[in-house]
């Protein structure tokens, strides 16, 4: 009975009309619709539009489904490229945002992929220390990117961090586990150091993982036979962000801050 | 594994209703649905629980969404020309003219109305779904409901004559 006081709301009416009205709202909302024309005018206007809605797209439903969905068939990879190209940029986008990282730690680990992390931290904890030259080759120059890609032997990219006060002092090219690694130095204002390090990886595609090793940490993931490490301090929650926003910026090719919030977690509850 | 196949399988009939109504083009519908699929295949390990059909909702609505923004540079070939249809009556006429009210949505309204009417969706799942607050949801939800009633009563040769 209070509640039938209550005024009822434009989402009330929306939600009256879409069956997701609480239960013990009901009774006030036809009581309100009784003596407001208008409203039950309107309410009426989105049933039917509701219904020819349904009455249009809901029978395609009901149509058997198309062999090209099968799902046997389209789990087979590269069986459709342009699928899979398309498929894998946005897997970047909702895959970096998917919240699948705290739950990284539970997938089985290759060899492979702990020696890639084992040689990018080892390479991190190395250069991050160095005064004098912790880079060969500086960021401005213009060779960087195609010296460290030809070498390394894939297209390379220096994700732009700037969000995280990271500028990129330069990279160098070190020895790797499958030949030649590139490996990117960046650098706050306060002189803290962070790495991505790249290099070509047999082991299959990954969602990206968080290590630590003493005080430095690492997330990589492996992504169209490329391994990739972000290397800096322990701090997991900054650097597992720092790293996801790398991640996008490398699979997606999109700029990175455009497609934040845009896809919500999906853990488990 | 088996569950999660099963899972999405079982969705697909649901997920080309939403594409078809979404798109309003049988091929790029399916072509959604075919991408939708393949990258939630190979996305298995990043999905850890929750409502799979919710999930598999949200990609499509990005793969969508992406295509949309590719296609921004070009001008779209977008069919609400009402000449052809204004004479019909009947249900083709009715069936034809939400087809063209929708066209007229902006594609997150359209989203958010399809994803409630149709596919039977909570206002917060639409929400995650876009990725919005639940007030971004309702507010969509409600210039879509007025925006199909201004169309199609500007359409209507019946309302004219009542005036």
């Amino acid at each position: 009975m209070i509640d039938r006081d209550l005024p009822v709301t434009a989402d009330e009416l929306h939600a009256y009309v879409d069956g997701l009205l609480p239960p013990d709202r009901r009774a006030a909302v036809e009581a309100w619709l009784a003596v407001h024309p208008n409203d039950a005018a309107q309410v009426a206007e989105w049933r039917a539009q509701a219904d020819t809605i349904r009455a249009r797209y809901g029978v395609i439903a009901n149509e058997s489904v198309p062999v090209r969905f099968d799902l046997d068939r389209l789990a087979q990879p590269r069986r459709n490229w342009r699928s899979v190209a398309v498929a894998t940029i946005l897997a970047a986008i909702v895959g970096a945002t998917a919240g699948w990282i705290a739950h990284g730690a539970s997938a089985s680990s290759q060899p492979g992929f702990e020696q890639l992390s084992a040689e990018a931290l080892a390479a991190h904890k190395l250069y991050v220390t160095e005064v004098r030259h912790p880079i060969e080759v500086g960021a401005g120059e213009d060779h960087l990117l195609p010296w460290l890609s030809r070498r390394v032997g894939a297209t390379l990219r220096a994700p732009n961090l700037e969000a995280y006060s990271l500028k990129l002092l330069g990279g160098r090219l070190l020895p790797g586990p499958n030949g030649a690694a590139a490996l990117f130095m960046y650098e706050t204002p306060a002189g803290e150091r962070y790495t991505f390090y790249c290099s070509r990886a047999n082991t299959p595609r990954t969602a990206l993982r968080y290590n630590t090793a003493g005080d430095a940490a690492a997330v990589l993931w492996v992504e169209s036979d490329m391994g990739y490490v972000v290397s800096g301090p322990a701090e997991r929650d900054k650097l597992i962000e720092i790293a996801q926003s790398a991640y996008r910026e490398i699979e997606s090719r999109l700029p990175t801050r455009s497609t934040e919030n845009r896809v919500p977690p999906r853990r488990g509850s | 594994m088996g569950g999660f196949r099963q899972g999405v399988a079982a969705t697909v009939p649901a997920l080309r209703r939403y594409a078809r109504a979404l798109t309003r083009d049988a091929e790029l519908a399916d072509d959604l649905v075919q991408d939708t699929l393949v990258r939630a295949l190979r996305s298995e390990h990043l999905f850890h629980g929750g409502d799979l059909r919710s999930w598999l909702y949200t990609i499509l609505t990005n793969l969508n969404r992406n295509r949309l923004r590719a296609l921004a540079r070009r001008p779209t070939m977008a069919a609400i020309d009402d000449n052809d249809a204004a004479d019909l009556a009947g249900p083709e006429a009715g069936s034809r003219d939400i087809e063209r009210a929708l066209a007229t949505l902006a594609d997150d309204q359209r989203s958010v109305l399809l994803l409630v009417v149709l596919e039977g969706l909570s206002y917060r799942e639409v929400a995650e779904v876009q990725g919005v607050p639940i007030g971004t949801v309702m507010s969509r939800l409600s210039r879509a409901r007025m925006q199909i009633k201004d169309y199609l009563d500007g359409k209507r040769p019946a309302l004219r004559r009542v005036k």
